[in-house]
C-alpha cells in the first residue's frame, strides 16, 4: 500500500537531510517507518506501521479521533515514551539512524527532530529572543553573541515571525498572541536545525487567519526541511501536504495505517473504500 | 532492526545533535544529590523516631501511668497528673475551638455574600500563622493577668482552642465546599430556612470531614508547649480544677528535659513517646478512615 | 458566633500593644542589647540578632534539601515510592516541637558540641572572612545548634509546598524542553524550575515564618545565656521567642514585663507581615498562572 514518491531535486539547502536514495532513481526518503507498533500500558494503540516519508516535503497524516496519529508522530521523535508506562517497538530510520535501536539515545534523537504541539508552548519565563536561543544553547552549540543575534533573527524569519517580533526580542516569550506564540516555537523548534520537522496539529487552537499564515510557512519550509503534520482538518491535508497517510482504529481499537500516497491521489481516487468513506464525509 | 555497536550507532547521528559526555555526567550527579537529600530528610525521620522509641520504652510502665512525680531526685514515679492535664485541656479546649470554627466555617462557605466573610477568613488564616508564644502573651495578658488573676487551666485550654479555631476552620471549610450545590438548592427549593438546610442537610453530609478536622486540631493542640508555660503553668499533682494551673504532657516533657536528673530524663523521653504513639495512631485512624470513605 | 473570629483576630493586636506601650524606651530598644532587671535597662537588639541568625542558618541548611528533595520526588523518583516517601517526609511535620527540643538537646547538641562544631572549626573556620563564623570554644547549646533545629522542622513544610509548586507546572512546559531535545535534569531546571520559582520562593518565606515563632525546640539548644553580639555562630544567644518563654514567668517588675511583652508585639507584626507575604506568593503560584508575564 505504500507508494513512494518521485520527488524533484532536493534544493541546496544547508539541512540537507541524510537520504537513503539510489542515485539513479531520485528517490529521496527521510524517514523510513517499518512495522512500527504502540502501547499505551496495556492499551495497543498502533500495529504495524509501515510507510517512507519523503524528504524536503510535506506529509500529512489524517484520520479520525483516536486513530493514533498523534501517537505515531510522537513514536518518531521517542516522545511517546516519555508518557509513563508507554512504550514502541518497531523500526524508524531517520537517515541512517536507527532510533529505536537499544543502543539509540532518545535525547539525541529529539535533538534530530523538531516538534511542534498542538497548543502552543512557549517558555514564558523566557524572552522571545531566548525562546529561539534554548535549543542551541541546550546542545552546547559555541556561538558567539553576533552568531547567536544571527540565528535568532534567521529562524524567527524562516517562521515568518521576524516583523512582528524584532523591537519585542526582550518581552516575554508568552507576550504574544496564539498564532505568534506558535510561530515561536515553530522558529525555536527550526533554531536547532533538525532533519525532520513533526507538527501536532499544530493550528487546531487557532483561529482561522493564523491557521491560513502557518499553513503558508507551512509550504515555504518544506523546500528545506522534512514536514510531518498531523491534521484532523482534511481540507488543511489537501492544501499543505504532497503525501498523506489515512489512519483508522480497527474494531479492536488498534490504530492502522490503511492508506498512504500523494495527496492528490488520496483524495481524488483512494484505493481502499475506507479511505473514500473518510473522505466523503461518512464518518469521523 | 539493525544490529550494531553503541558508537556505529552514535556515530550516524549528525555531530551538532549529539548529546555530550558532559550533560550526561551532570545529570547523574546531579540525581544522585537529589537522591541524598531526599534519602537524608527520610533517614532525618527514621533516626528521631528511633531515639524516642528506644530512650523512651524504659520509662513505660504501670507507674508511669498512675503515679505522681516524687519529690525532686528521687526515683520512680509517674507523669499521671500531666496525662489528665491534657486530656481536660484537651476537651476544654475541644469545647470551645470546634463549635466557633465550624461556625466561621459555615459562615464563609454558607453565607458567601456580606462583607463578614473574608475579613473571617483572613483573620483566621492570620491567627494560625502566629507563633504559639505570641497567643501564650495574649491569653495570658487577657485572662491570667486580667480576668482570672492567676495561673489556671482555663487559660490554657483558651489558648490552645485559639490555636485551634483557625485548624478547624481551615479544613471544614473544604468539607463544606464538597458537599453538591445540587444538595443545597434541593432543600431549599423544598421551602426549608437557611439554618436549617444547614443543620438538617450539609452537616450530617460533611459529618466525617468535620470530625477529621476536629480530631485533627485536637491532636495538634495536644503536642502544643509555649502557650501552656505561660497560661496553664504545670502541676505535679492531679487537679481538674479549671481555675487552677493544670500539668500537661508537653509541659512536663520541657521541665524533665532540663533537668539534670537523669530519671527524669528518661520520663521525658517516655512521655514524648506516648505522645508521639497518641498523634500517630490519631493520623493512621484518619488516614483509614478518609480511605474508606472514597471506596 | 461568626464575627468573634474577626474580634478576637484585631483583640489580639490592640491587647498585645497597650502593654508594652507602658515601657517606651523607644528606637533605642532595638539597639541596645543590654538587658539589666536589676536597673530596669533593656534593649532585644541581641533578641533579634539571634532570631535572624538561627532564621537565616535553618533556610540556608534546609532549603537545598528540601528543594532536591522534592525535586527528586515530582520527577525522578519511581513513580509508585513517590506517593509514600512524599508521606514520610510530611510525618516529620506532626512531630510536636517539644520532642524535637528533646531530642535536640539529647541527642543532636552532643553531637553538634563533640563532632560538627569542631569539624567545621578545623576545616571552615580557617578560611578568611567566614572563619569568623566558627570561632571560639564550641558549646553545643548555641545559635548555630538553634539554627539546625530549626531547619530540621521546616523541612517538611519547604518540601511540601515545593512539591504542590512544582506539580502545578503545566507538563506542556517540561514536554517542550523535551522536545527540544534536553536530558530529564536539563528540563527541570531550564523550565520547571524557572516556571514553579515564585511558589518556591514563597515556600522558603512560608519556612522563615515558622522558624520566627518557634519557640520550645530553639529554646532548649539555643543557650539561652549570652546577650553579646559577636559574628560567631558557636556563642549561646536567644531568640525572640525564647526570651518570651524563658523569661515572662520570672519578671518581677511591671518594666520587666512590659519589656519583655513588647518582644511579643514584634514578633507578633513580624509573624502578619511574612506570614501574608509567603500565602499571596503560594496562592499565586498554585492558581493559573498568569499568562503575559513580562521577562
Amino acid at each position: 500500500m505504500t507508494t513512494t514518491v518521485e520527488r524533484k531535486n532536493v534544493e541546496g539547502a544547508s539541512t540537507a537531510p541524510e537520504s537513503l536514495t539510489v542515485v539513479s532513481n531520485k528517490k529521496v526518503t527521510a524517514v523510513r517507518v517499518e512495522h512500527l507498533d504502540a502501547w499505551y500500558g496495556q492499551h495497543h494503540a498502533i500495529s504495524g506501521i509501515t510507510f517512507d516519508i519523503p524528504a524536503s516535503a510535506v506529509t500529512a497524516v489524517i484520520g479520525p479521533s483516536g486513530c493514533g496519529k498523534s501517537t505515531l508522530v510522537r513514536c518518531l521523535n521517542r516522545m511517546h515514551e516519555v508518557t509513563p508506562g508507554a512504550y514502541a517497538r518497531g523500526g524508524v530510520f531517520i537517515g541512517d539512524t536507527d532510533v529505536y535501536s537499544p543502543y539509540a539515545d532518545p535525547v539525541a534523537v529529539r535533538s534530530m527532530v523538531g516538534m511542534v504541539f498542538q497548543k502552543a508552548n512557549p517558555f514564558p519565563m523566557m524572552s522571545v529572543y531566548d525562546n529561539v536561543a534554548a535549543g542551541p544553547r541546550l546542545r552546547g552549540w559555541k556561538l558567539s553573541r553576533r552568531q547567536t543575534d544571527e540565528l535568532v533573527e534567521r529562524n524567527l524569519r524562516r517562521a515568518a515571525l521576524w516583523d512582528e517580533v524584532k523591537d519585542k526580542l526582550h518581552r516575554s516569550g508568552a507576550a504574544l498572541s496564539g498564532g505568534q506564540q506558535q510561530r515561536l516555537c515553530i522558529a525555536r523548534a527550526l533554531a536547532t536545525d533538525p532533519s525532520v520537522l513533526l507538527m501536532d496539529e499544530p493550528c487546531s487552537a487557532l483561529d482561522p487567519i493564523a491557521t491560513y499564515r502557518i499553513e503558508e510557512l507551512i509550504d515555504e519550509l518544506a523546500r528545506g526541511v522534512t514536514i510531518v503534520v498531523v491534521t484532523h482538518n482534511m481540507q488543511q491535508a489537501s492544501r499543505v501536504s504532497e503525501h498523506t497517510a489515512f489512519m483508522l482504529a480497527g474494531d479492536d481499537g488498534v490504530g492502522r495505517l490503511v492508506e498512504f500516497g500523494r495527496t492528490e491521489d488520496l483524495f481524488t481516487a483512494p484505493k481502499d473504500d475506507r479511505t473514500e468513506a473518510y473522505i466523503t464525509g461518512r464518518f469521523g | 532492526m539493525t544490529v550494531g555497536s553503541r558508537t556505529l550507532v552514535l556515530a550516524t547521528i549528525p555531530e551538532r545533535h549529539r548529546v555530550t559526555s558532559r550533560r550526561r555526567v551532570v545529570e547523574r550527579l546531579i540525581v544522585s544529590l537529589l537522591a541524598l537529600a531526599t534519602l537524608a530528610s527520610v533517614a532525618l525521620l527514621l533516626i528521631i523516631l528511633g531515639y524516642v522509641v528506644a530512650q523512651g520504652l524504659p520509662a513505660i510502665n504501670v507507674d508511669f501511668f498512675t503515679q505522681r512525680p516524687r519529690p525532686v531526685g528521687e526515683v520512680g514515679g509517674g507523669v499521671q497528673p500531666a496525662l489528665v492535664g491534657t486530656l481536660v485541656l484537651a476537651a476544654v479546649s475541644g469545647v470551645i475551638a470546634i463549635p466557633v470554627g465550624i461556625a466561621a466555617a459555615i459562615f464563609v462557605v454558607e453565607y458567601r455574600t456580606g462583607r463578614f466573610a473574608t475579613p473571617v477568613r483572613f483573620a483566621a488564616e492570620l491567627i494560625a500563622g502566629l507563633p504559639s508564644i505570641v497567643i501564650g502573651v495574649f491569653v495570658w495578658a487577657f485572662l491570667v493577668r486580667g480576668l482570672i488573676g492567676h495561673f489556671a487551666a482555663l487559660a490554657g485550654a483558651v489558648s490552645l482552642a485559639v490555636i485551634m479555631v483557625p485548624i478547624v476552620a481551615r479544613t471544614v471549610e473544604e468539607v463544606l465546599r464538597l458537599v453538591p450545590n445540587s444538595l443545597r438548592e434541593a432543600a431549599l427549593a423544598l421551602g426549608a430556612p437557611r439554618w436549617k438546610v444547614i443543620m438538617r442537610v450539609v452537616l450530617p453530609t460533611a459529618r466525617a470531614g468535620v470530625i477529621t478536622a476536629a480530631v485533627l486540631a485536637l491532636a495538634r493542640s495536644a503536642g502544643e508547649t509555649a502557650p501552656l508555660l505561660l497560661t496553664a503553668l504545670g502541676n505535679d499533682f492531679f487537679s481538674t480544677d479549671l481555675l487552677r494551673p493544670i500539668g500537661a504532657l508537653p509541659l512536663q516533657i520541657y521541665r524533665y528535659a532540663v533537668s539534670p536528673y537523669d530519671d527524669w530524663h528518661t520520663k521525658a523521653w517516655g512521655a514524648s513517646l506516648v505522645l508521639v504513639l497518641v498523634i500517630g495512631a490519631i493520623g493512621l485512624l484518619l488516614r483509614v478512615v478518609a480511605r474508606q470513605r472514597v471506596n | 458566633m461568626l464575627v468573634p473570629l474577626t474580634l478576637a483576630a484585631i483583640a489580639l493586636l490592640i491587647v498585645i500593644d497597650s502593654w508594652p506601650s507602658l515601657s517606651r524606651f523607644g528606637l533605642s530598644y532595638f539597639t541596645t542589647s543590654v538587658w539589666d532587671p536589676v536597673h530596669l535597662v533593656f534593649g532585644a537588639a541581641a533578641y533579634v540578632y539571634g532570631t535572624i541568625v538561627t532564621t537565616l542558618v535553618a533556610v540556608v541548611l534546609a532549603t537545598p534539601v528540601a528543594l532536591g528533595a522534592s525535586i527528586f520526588l515530582t520527577e525522578f523518583a519511581p513513580r509508585r515510592i513517590r506517593g509514600p516517601v512524599a508521606y514520610l517526609i510530611e510525618i516529620l511535620a506532626y512531630i510536636p516541637s517539644i520532642v524535637y527540643g528533646l531530642w535536640a538537646i539529647f541527642v543532636m547538641v552532643p553531637v553538634m558540641r563533640d563532632r560538627v562544631e569542631p569539624a567545621l572549626q578545623g576545616s571552615l573556620g580557617k578560611v578568611p572572612v567566614i572563619g569568623q563564623l566558627f570561632s571560639g570554644t564550641p558549646v553545643g547549646l548555641d545559635l548555630l545548634s538553634g539554627g539546625v533545629v530549626l531547619a530540621i522542622m521546616i523541612l517538611p513544610i519547604l518540601t511540601a509546598v515545593s512539591r504542590e509548586v512544582l506539580l502545578a507546572v503545566p507538563p506542556t512546559q517540561r514536554e517542550a524542553m523535551i522536545g527540544l531535545g534536553a536530558t530529564r535534569w536539563e528540563a527541570v531546571s531550564l523550565a520547571v524550575l524557572p516556571y514553579a520559582r515564585p511558589g518556591i520562593i514563597g515556600g522558603i518565606v512560608l519556612g522563615v515564618a515558622r522558624a520566627f515563632g518557634e519557640t520550645m525546640a530553639v529554646t532548649m539548644v539555643v543557650g539561652n545565656s549570652s546577650r553579646d553580639i559577636s559574628g560567631s555562630l558557636f556563642v549561646p544567644g536567644y531568640t525572640m521567642a525564647s526570651a518570651i518563654a524563658n523569661q515572662f514567668v520570672e519578671a518581677d517588675s511591671e518594666l520587666y514585663f512590659s519589656a519583655i511583652v513588647e518582644v511579643a508585639l514584634l514578633l507578633l507584626l513580624v509573624a502578619i507581615v511574612v506570614n501574608t507575604i509567603a500565602r499571596y506568593l503560594i496562592r499565586r503560584s498554585i492558581a493559573d498562572r498568569p499568562q503575559g508575564a513580562v521577562v
